[in-house]
């Protein structure tokens, strides 16, 4: 049975990937091109040592946001979310982390712990609306996502909490100094964040948190059945809160390794679609912190290679459509594949709920 | 049986409230004209009741208004279609880039089917073979957006170096009431109170007017016959409260389903189509800006009825226009705000509901407060202002909003 479930649950991204695949070979030929010498080169350009430090990095972002969607997925939230509270933690984690002057380690500590509460309590808002209000997590945070970027285009104004540094046109936050900012491996030509090993950090602590510890426990219990754990004594709604809370909290983090290792300020160029990249990681990863983090690796390579189409005269663009077609295939194939098991099991109950009857006839 | 004669009979409650409705939207714009044009005479600014700007508010309500139709139209059936804004995009590129080939009304059909097709597929996913909802609708934006972006980049001719930007699009033809312009320019120069004012608008939207913007505006009252008034329409609600009840009593659930969504698609599509070819004449990337989010938003602002939708897109379209136009006006409206807060509080008063009466009031002194010290209204707020309101009425309205029971419910024919 386990055997099975495993086969079931690998067969299904590679389902999604090849038939990914198959629809692009489909629009690079209608272009006329040779679809498997483009393949080639997206791989060769894509495992270059200077191109996978950089996926390497970007893959860092991504994993993150995948927990943060992971840890609202096992308590049936849909966080769409994570980009407004990734752009909450990493701006106040900016705004704090250029005001204040402490020793190396701690600075930076002070600012992930910033990053992590402004990130948590933005989530904390559709937390509350759920819990009491009864809104749809789903409909709050969208809206939210709008209002956090209003709101912190708004403060990044030069006379509130942005700067605009001489000869140029992006106003950002104040630099960080240098006791708050983390350092970079060098590998390769390229630069690898150190906050690779916070985000290794929060996959093993997930897997932690979900399978070893009694909170763990009443997050899933709840996610399965709400009713069931509140009856058994399980506090389901501060459950949801929490939960919300926490993913929040992993949200914010997302944009620290661009924010400590390379920019060292905040500006309008932070990146934006974190939100349902996260949720497409955390579905083609299974909620699994190692299968999260293959998810993510696809994710900007794919992104990294698709520049290389560029030089072809294909628009990269279409590594968006890829990654969309990824998605569904696989939500469709989890589909079918449940479909197929609660077939198969209604099909092993009837014939042992059966098997009596006959006898008995027959005798 | 019963719960389904039941719920059957509180469908048709629904219906004779809703005769009501029009005449209550009526008495709410009147008395929101009312006290504009009391702020307009005590503040001397008369930008908002202008021409300019109502011509501006209906530009860019009419986008928002089919969005929200389409939200409508997915959510009633049951299924809630988080992918209008993609579909949007699906409008805006096939509208310009089908118009600047064969002219803008082949382009307007061309939205309609692609639309159709996207709304199909989305009718596909949720029902037929049934992926989460949310998931089917977020990956449709995303196709939508990549794909639109993929075949600019191929069609459209570079624009220093940026392939973005459609070719110009031949504009619809625009057409003005005949006769009445004159007679309401000179009612409006008269500054007679409230009548100038009243004026001043109707001649904002009688005045050169695309034909599109007529023949959309009558799908308001169009989905609302089809949705109160037909057997179709019965079943669509039935459907979207019910679904298993609706099967029991022989309705083709999927079917209305289907149907319900491509129109969804077809609708919201429509909605990008007229940014491109009648707000603009040019399909530029990123045009849709959200607002298949904010049509999503005026479906729930309007409680799932199409007259509601279109007040909430009227209103969500104002401040798109007052965006763009001067900052008074704003702050005219900011005191507009105040004073209908201030009205409300003294009605909960009256009714001794003090909860909201105190709410009220922290909203007219927080009015007051922002007219009395803030000098320039920053823009970031007034764009994300249907958001913020959404979040508002869904915090302290939602026990008062009637969402189809079955909406993003999953429903699969034959199990509970």
């Amino acid at each position: 049975m386990r055997k099975n479930r495993i086969f079931w649950g690998a067969i299904a991204p590679i389902a999604a990937i090849f038939t990914s695949m198959v629809l692009m070979y489909i629009i690079l030929s209608l272009r006329g091109a040779d679809p498997f010498a483009l393949f080639k080169l997206m791989v060769s350009y894509g495992f270059d040592p200077r191109n996978l430090v950089s996926e390497l990095n970007l893959t860092v972002s991504y994993y993150l946001a995948g927990v943060a969607a992971a840890i609202g997925f096992k308590m049936l939230l849909f966080n769409i979310g994570i980009d407004g509270q990734y752009r909450m933690g990493a701006f106040f984690g900016a705004v704090v982390g250029a005001a204040i002057d402490l020793p190396p380690i701690l600075h930076v500590a002070v600012i992930i712990i910033v990053a992590m509460i402004a990130g948590g309590l933005w989530a904390a808002i559709a937390g509350y609306l759920k819990v009491r209000r009864g809104v749809s997590e789903v409909i709050s945070n969208i809206m939210l996502n709008f209002i956090a970027a209003a709101i912190i285009a708004f403060l990044l104004s030069p006379k509130l909490l942005g700067s605009l540094p001489e000869g140029s046109q992006n106003v950002q936050t104040k630099p960080i100094p240098a006791s708050g900012q983390m350092p970079t491996i060098k590998i390769f030509d390229g630069e690898v964040y150190s906050v690779l090993f916070l985000a290794i950090f929060v996959g093993i602590a997930y897997w932690i948190m979900l399978n070893k510890t009694v909170f763990g426990f009443n997050l899933r219990a709840t996610g399965l059945s709400f009713r069931a754990a509140r009856s058994s004594g399980v506090n389901a709604p501060g459950m949801i809160f929490v939960t919300t809370v926490l993913s929040g909290a992993i949200a914010g983090l997302v944009g620290i390794g661009t924010l400590l290792s390379d920019t060292h300020s905040y500006s309008m160029a932070f990146p934006s679609g974190f939100a349902f990249t996260g949720l497409s990681l955390a579905i083609l990863g299974r909620n699994h912190p190692v299968g999260i983090f293959f998810a993510a690796f696809l994710w900007s390579f794919l992104e990294r290679a698709g520049q290389v189409l560029e030089f072809e005269g294909i628009p990269p663009e279409i590594v968006i459509v890829m990654q969309g077609t990824i998605v569904l295939s696989i939500v469709i194939a989890y589909e079918v594949v449940a479909r197929i098991n609660l077939k198969q099991q209604q099909r092993a109950v009837g014939k042992v709920a059966a098997e009596p009857v006959i006898e008995a006839e027959v005798k | 049986m019963s719960t389904s004669t039941s719920a059957f009979s509180s469908l048709k409650s629904k219906a004779k409230f809703l005769v009501s409705s029009p005449a209550r939207i009526a008495a709410l714009i009147g008395g929101f004209l009312l006290i504009l044009s009391l702020v307009e005479r005590l503040t001397g600014s008369t930008d908002i009741s202008s021409p300019g700007t109502s011509g501006a508010t209906l530009r860019f309500a009419i986008p928002l208004l089919m969005a929200g139709l389409g939200g409508l139209w997915a959510e009633r059936a049951g299924v809630i279609n988080i992918g209008l804004e993609g579909m949007m995009i699906v409008g805006t590129w096939t509208g310009a880039w089908f118009g600047y080939l064969h002219g803008p009304l082949i382009g307007f059909i061309a939205a309609a089917i692609f639309g159709l097709l996207s709304g199909l597929f989305h009718a596909i996913l949720t029902v037929k073979v049934g992926i989460d909802q949310a998931v089917s609708g977020l990956a449709i934006n995303l196709i939508a957006a990549g794909g639109a972006r993929y075949l600019s980049g191929i069609y459209f001719p570079p624009v220093g170096g940026d392939r973005t930007v459609s070719p110009l699009v031949d504009s619809f033809p625009t057409f003005t009431v005949p006769g009445i312009a004159p007679l309401l320019e000179s009612i409006d120069a008269k500054e007679i109170f409230f009548i100038s004012n009243l004026a001043g608008i109707l001649n904002g939207v009688t005045k050169e007017i695309s034909l599109v913007t007529v023949v959309f505006l009558l799908f308001v009252p169009l989905t609302s016959w089809i949705l109160w008034r037909s057997k179709f329409g019965l079943r669509m609600r039935f459907s979207g409260e019910n679904p298993m009840a609706a099967e029991s009593l022989g309705i083709n659930v999927y079917r209305i389903r289907y149907i319900a969504i491509s129109i969804s698609g077809m609708l919201a599509s429509l909605g990008g189509a007229y940014l491109a070819l009648v707000a603009s004449s040019v399909y530029r990337e990123g045009q849709t800006a959200g607002r298949g989010f904010i049509g999503l938003a005026t479906v729930i602002f309007g409680n799932w009825k199409p007259g509601g939708v279109f007040a909430g897109s009227l209103l969500f379209g104002f401040t798109d226009a007052l965006r763009v136009r001067q900052n008074e006006s704003v702050m005219s409206l900011i005191i507009v705000a105040g004073i209908v807060a201030a009205l409300l509080a003294l009605y909960f008063a009256i009714a001794k509901k003090w909860k909201p009466a105190g709410f009220s009031i922290a909203v007219a002194a927080v009015a007051l407060w922002i007219n009395q010290k803030v000098d320039v209204i920053p823009q970031e707020f007034v764009t994300v202002f249907p958001n913020f309101a959404t979040l508002i009425v869904l915090t302290f309205l939602a026990q008062r909003l009637t969402p189809p029971a079955a909406a993003g419910v999953p429903y699969r024919r034959g199990s509970e």
